[in-house]
């Protein structure tokens, strides 16, 4: 921050928290979130091409809490990356921005992605 | 004094004039990217367990490989462009911003290649 004493313009901390920002915050972080996921993505195909014993490692890696913590994550990442990418396709159409709309989709987005993880997860498990 | 001249570094700090094609690289990826990262997940649902034996075999499908290769592929593709964007607003000092979109880009081929090269592995060898 500056430091020559001359007045600063308001910053985040005076405004009333929107859930169109939390989804635009959200959509970087699992963007980057789910790009560490490609790595985890290979190393199961590579284990899996390395042989039984190279693979059942990985596959008791990931089955530890913090692997199982780590890809309920993921799906999780993955389906508010995909609703709010969607939400983006939509806007990039020209509509779609009303406040009221743009609030809409967004609670919208965060429902859909809790809904679907928890069911994918009640599937697999 | 420097060899260059005023108008030459002007242009240097201009327009890099490739931003739409990123733009719609983006967006088509993500569309591939919806249909592949869904088509993932179903088969992660469908597939009988993840023990060795069923994983390999459902590598080892021509369709599966094929659709595993693009996934990879494609998904490697459509992150470069977004972690490109992620450095590009973070990192400001010069040199380290183009260290890392190189870094970035090496990292990106090579979770691409190594992906593909694992599946018609053992897609050709089970």
């Amino acid at each position: 921050m500056s430091d020559s004493g001359r007045p600063l313009s308001p910053h985040l901390s005076v405004y009333r928290w929107p859930i169109t920002m939390t989804l635009s915050i959200l959509h970087r972080v699992t963007g980057v979130g789910l790009s560490v996921g490609l790595v985890v993505l290979a190393a199961w195909l590579v284990q899996a091409a390395a042989g039984p014993e190279q693979y059942q490692y990985f596959r008791a890696t990931m089955a530890t809490p913090i692997g199982q913590l780590l890809l309920i994550g993921w799906t999780f990442a993955f389906f508010l990356h995909m609703g709010n990418g969607i939400r983006h396709l939509v806007w990039d159409t020209g509509s779609g921005f009303e406040i009221r709309h743009a609030n809409a989709s967004a609670w919208a987005v965060m429902i859909f992605s809790a809904l679907l993880t928890a069911a994918f997860w009640v599937v697999k498990l | 004094m420097s060899l260059r001249t005023p108008l030459a570094r002007a242009l240097g700090l201009g327009s890099a004039k490739e931003g739409t094609e990123h733009f719609i690289a983006q967006r088509i990826s993500a569309i591939a990217s919806v249909i592949l990262g869904c088509w993932f997940l179903y088969a992660m649902l469908t597939i009988e367990s993840m023990a060795y034996l069923e994983v390999t075999r459902f590598i080892a499908a021509p369709l599966n490989s094929v659709l595993l290769s693009l996934l990879c592929v494609t998904i490697a593709y459509h992150s470069y462009l977004g972690v490109q964007v992620v450095i590009e607003d973070y990192v400001h000092a010069h040199g380290l911003k183009l260290a890392s979109l190189i870094a970035s880009r090496f990292a990106h081929v090579f979770l691409a290649i190594v992906s593909v090269y694992a599946v018609l592995r053992i897609g050709l060898t089970v």
